[in-house]
């Protein structure tokens, strides 16, 4: 597993029924890109995360596939309709074939 | 037409408004409200009347960002470092909590550094007294003066505190320091001959090519930078600033550094704690 690898949500606590509320994501990942070289001029191979996905009750809400141009500590802030309460799912894919993933359950209020 | 553009772009340009200090106000977390620009303090009340944090000549963007803590890039700095705060480290088997307890117990420490330390007879920097710490009641290695993990350990330590007033004391036995810092602020260098003064006292809020001059004020470091992605410490700041007028540079954490940093940290006694901040 890389090291210092951490996700973070912000999801808020409640939501109205229908209401479209904003999600923040962030994982701490170093996204080394594959195009640098070390003091010996050997590449430095690409480490980075390649997806990104978030799910809603097993629906899916985001789809995201990065590339090695995305800078450090990834940072996604999107917008999702809240239909129901439930449990948002957010995973992150690694090169190097780790998963990383959290939840966040959202209720109506 | 063509004139009247012509006197159109000459206003434009006789009054660069996009440079001024933004009039804005910063609330963290919707909770603590800073104070980002204040009355100078006594010292300096006569070459400045207003401290204006570095905040304030920032798009508006980059000041968002450090509004929220979760989105300042700088917290993620903080949370390793608050890692390293709980972790054991040196031959003592102690950890920094296991004499300070929880971090946030150090709210009253960050404003008031650079400090007179008695028992060494010396002014210390906030570094200075984490390798102290680590060296004689750890045991353990001390961290490189601009490393990231020093730089984790002062942002944690600058986060405890943010919202209190900077308030380092500039008179007894920190005062000849404080006078070897402030000469050096005034002291031009370099083969572009330029002092601190030349463009954070003279030449705030105006460009130079295509940055935006602050003040200079230190009470955002450590400072998370868009440009290089990573926290940077004040003597890391000053040597990228002594290097730009074509000078030899000092080394972080020498004497003359540490004298700087007592005297520009003095010139923001009032604002409030900002560390981690976010600049560009």
């Amino acid at each position: 597993m890389a090291s210092g690898v951490k996700p973070r949500v912000k999801v808020p606590k409640t939501a109205a029924a229908g209401d479209s509320i904003t999600i923040k994501t962030l994982i701490s990942h170093k996204m080394e890109s594959g195009q640098r070289k070390d003091g010996d001029g050997n590449v430095i191979p690409q480490s980075i995360i390649n997806r990104f996905t978030c799910d809603f009750n097993g629906e899916n809400v985001v789809d995201v596939e990065m590339k090695a141009a995305i800078s450090t500590n990834p940072y996604f802030e999107f917008q999702a309709m809240v239909p129901e309460a439930g449990e948002f799912k957010f995973t992150w894919y690694d090169d190097d074939g780790d998963v990383y993933d959290t939840t966040k359950k959202i209720a109506i209020g | 037409m063509k004139k009247l553009t012509g006197i159109l772009l000459a206003s434009t340009l006789a009054t660069p408004l996009f440079a001024e200090a933004v009039d804005d106000t910063l609330v963290l977390n919707e909770e603590i409200k800073m104070v980002t620009r204040t009355a100078a303090p006594a010292h300096m009340a006569e070459e400045v009347d207003e401290i204006i944090s570095g905040w304030h000549f920032r798009g508006k963007e980059t000041r968002a960002m450090q509004a929220d803590d979760f989105d300042n890039p700088g917290m993620i700095f903080v949370e390793k470092g608050e890692d390293s705060w709980n972790k054991v480290e040196g031959s003592e088997g102690k950890s920094c909590a296991s004499c300070h307890g929880d971090s946030a117990s150090m709210a009253d420490v960050r404003p008031v550094y650079p400090k007179y330390n008695e028992a060494a007879g010396e002014v210390r920097t906030l570094e200075m007294q984490v390798n102290d710490c680590r060296e004689n009641q750890m045991g353990a290695e001390k961290l490189g003066y601009t490393s990231g993990s020093m730089a984790n350990m002062t942002a944690l330590l600058a986060s405890v505190s943010r919202g209190k007033p900077v308030n380092v004391a500039i008179d007894g036995p920190s005062s000849a320091t404080w006078e070897a810092g402030k000469e050096l602020y005034y002291a031009r260098t370099g083969q572009l001959e330029l002092s601190c003064a030349s463009c954070h006292e003279a030449n705030y809020g105006n460009m130079i090519r295509a940055d935006h001059l602050s003040q200079g004020q230190i009470n955002g470091f450590p400072t998370y930078r868009l440009k290089n992605t990573k926290l940077n410490s004040v003597h890391a700041r000053f040597k990228g600033c002594v290097r730009d007028t074509r000078a030899q540079t000092y080394k972080p954490g020498s004497a003359e550094f540490v004298a700087l940093e007592l005297y520009v940290a003095s010139r923001g006694n009032g604002l409030s704690v900002e560390g981690p901040s976010v600049r560009n």
